[in-house]
């Protein structure tokens, strides 16, 4: 078998290991829960009966490893079970809504904010790391050095409501709550997200940047660049014929990287301007306690990390131009 | 053997008693040559030190005080006005320096003493015990610490002693990995073979032999790795998961204040008031930040690039 071939189904497999593993973890938050916790959810005015009920439900009068598979089961086919808001009102769970319904549309919103700071990000980033390795130690790349060690320093919640002082409030440019629905037109909707979006990118062009210029810098050590610059290639041409060409699986790597520190990202600032994400449906959640939808949240966080992590790994690998080529 | 005083002798020079610069000594040589950026950020944590340690010394009012003005302006009585039940904004903020980053050493000294102490007899053990650890870890750094806090803390629901178990706990992984990868190279030197011979245990290896030759990059680490609680925890309690009220946060009061943002139009000073919290974890983070750089550049010589 051809050696990355081989790598890259190895690192699938670990990938699905972690997945397995984190799987079980957040299934077990459901176990860890204090006994009287059926009663806490269903409200004081809960008969014995209905407490059981709730205990049969979900289904802790059988054994964990049963239960596991039956909610794996019903992950895989879509099902994450059923919030448990709503359930002290109406009676047997009239008023409650599948975790699914809930998670779906806010999903969706979460995807947008993150592809929509992406596609600004990544080029900005991109463009300042090349840019500050090309004039090393120049003004220019002190300045944004230092603007970006700055940024890293910041809490996301700091950067946000500076944003929201600037040009929500004192110049009121754009909308400080990012409340859109299904029915926002792509427009609006775009608006609506520029503060958020704007946030986000701030945040992570810093990371990106960053590694984007140690990246090159590190390339430009290497004997092949001293030979190109002595052969009398100029600076530019050095950076972008020669050392970036070798520089795209890091950063290919350090993109995939942020976009994963994205995720987690996201859960604050969607919490700042409103934005109904999944990020803002699982702190509610969490204050909740609402277990269930947490665990939905847990699980598709956590999946997308682990994704996008597993697909910097295989980029990096298949990039790699000594595995690529085996002797 | 007579010596003229003009004469050099090498014999002397050897033989004369070393003089040994004592730890002041080298300390303020150091702290002489240290740049701006350091000296600004010691000065800035020796303040917040000072504020959390004196906090009902320098506060006006007490920390849950609660006055008949809320959302009262900035005045003499009130410095940054009051919050939105009445609690004077700038007492809080004095002692929010005392819980916040109280909480977030003592997070960060748990992580430490775990992840160290594992780090480090993982290192030494390197059978079953370095494999369960590592996996462990490697399995525990592929949930986003942030999410895995939310969906603990649902669990066992906020409190102060959670929060700190919790954060510490995940934060232990980074430390296990540093700690573990410095020590590797240590534990194969010949003097922990020696004391291996000698009988010593499993402790006093880790103590006496190890520790001090991995310390370095561990106190850089330590810096870091308080930012990254720091911000976390002030992260958690802005969402309203972590420090509960009534005690003074600067994460929460960032939360609770947050509207007053609106008002800035017509009065800067309210609108300003929100960020004031902020500024302040800000400002602490990017002072650690500085110190650890130059920490760093003066034991390894690294440099950013």
């Amino acid at each position: 078998m051809h050696p990355v071939l081989k790598t890259v189904l190895e690192r699938l497999g670990l990938g699905l290991a972690t997945l397995f593993v984190v799987s079980i973890i957040i299934f077990s938050a459901i176990e860890l829960l204090p006994g009287d916790f059926g009663q806490a959810v269903l409200g004081q005015s809960a008969t014995e009966e209905t407490i059981a009920a709730f205990r049969r439900e979900l289904g802790l009068d059988q054994p964990a490893y049963q239960r596991y598979l039956h909610w794996v089961g019903n992950v895989v086919q879509g099902d994450f079970g059923t919030s448990f808001s709503g359930r002290n009102s109406g009676s047997s769970g009239a008023g409650t809504r599948s975790v699914v319904d809930l998670i779906a549309p806010r999903f969706w919103n979460t995807l947008f904010l993150a592809s929509v700071t992406a596609t600004i990000a990544v080029p900005i980033s991109l463009l300042l790391g090349i840019t500050t390795a090309l004039y090393r130690n120049s003004t220019y790349d002190r300045t944004v050095n230092t603007a970006t060690l700055t940024t890293i320093s910041f809490p996301e919640f700091f950067v946000a409501y500076i944003l929201i002082l600037l040009f929500g409030s004192l110049w009121p440019i754009f909308p400080s709550l990012a409340n859109v629905n299904e029915s926002t037109p792509l427009g609006e909707r775009l608006f609506r997200t520029v503060l958020p979006a704007l946030t986000l990118t701030l945040v992570i062009v810093a990371h990106m940047m960053r590694m984007t210029r140690a990246a090159i810098i590190n390339l430009l050590a290497s004997p092949y660049i001293q030979m190109a610059r002595l052969s009398g290639a100029s600076r530019s041409e050095v950076i972008l014929k020669h050392a970036l060409p070798n520089a795209w699986a890091p950063i290919a790597t350090v993109i995939a990287f942020n976009l994963a520190y994205l995720v987690v990202g996201v859960v604050v600032v969607e919490v700042v301007f409103v934005y109904p994400g999944i990020g803002q449906l699982m702190v509610d959640a969490v204050t909740a306690r609402d277990i269930p939808v947490v665990q939905g949240c847990a699980l598709i966080f956590a999946m997308t990390y682990i994704l996008l992590n597993l697909i910097a790994d295989i980029i990096g690998i298949i990039t790699n131009p000594r595995l690529l080529h085996p002797k | 053997m007579t010596q003229e005083p003009d004469t050099y002798s090498a014999l002397a020079e050897v033989g004369a008693p070393q003089e040994r610069r004592s730890f002041w000594d080298k300390l303020v040589l150091d702290l002489k040559k240290s740049p701006w950026s350091a000296r600004f950020g010691m000065l800035v944590i020796l303040t917040y030190a000072m504020v959390g340690i004196f906090a009902p010394a320098l506060a006006p009012h007490g920390e849950a005080e609660v006055f008949a003005e809320p959302y009262a302006p900035w005045s003499s009585k009130f410095i940054f006005g009051t919050d939105q039940i009445g609690r004077d904004i700038f007492s809080r903020m004095i002692f929010g320096a005392r819980n916040t980053v109280g909480i977030a050493v003592a997070t960060t000294l748990l992580a430490f003493f775990i992840g160290g102490s594992l780090g480090l007899a993982a290192a030494i053990d390197r059978g079953w015990l370095d494999q369960f650890l590592s996996r462990t870890v490697d399995v525990l750094m592929a949930i986003p610490s942030l999410i895995f806090a939310l969906v603990l803390l649902s669990i066992f629901g906020s409190t102060v002693t959670n929060l700190i178990m919790i954060i510490a706990v995940l934060d232990s992984t980074r430390v296990f990995r540093l700690t573990r990868a410095v020590a590797l190279n240590v534990v194969v030197m010949d003097y922990v073979e020696a004391a291996r011979l000698r009988g010593e245990g499993l402790s006093w290896i880790m103590r006496c032999e190890i520790l001090p030759n991995i310390l370095p990059p561990l106190i850089a680490e330590f810096g870091l790795r308080f930012c990254f609680v720091f911000l976390s925890i002030a992260a958690l309690s802005f969402l309203g998961v972590g420090i509960q009220p009534p005690t003074a946060d600067w994460g929460s009061m960032v939360r609770d204040n947050a509207s007053l943002i609106q008002f800035a139009q017509y009065d800067l000073k309210a609108g300003l008031t929100p960020l004031l919290p902020a500024a302040a974890i800000a400002l602490l983070t990017v002072a650690v930040n500085f110190v650890v750089d130059w920490f760093l550049h003066k034991t390894s010589g690294l440099r950013d690039e």
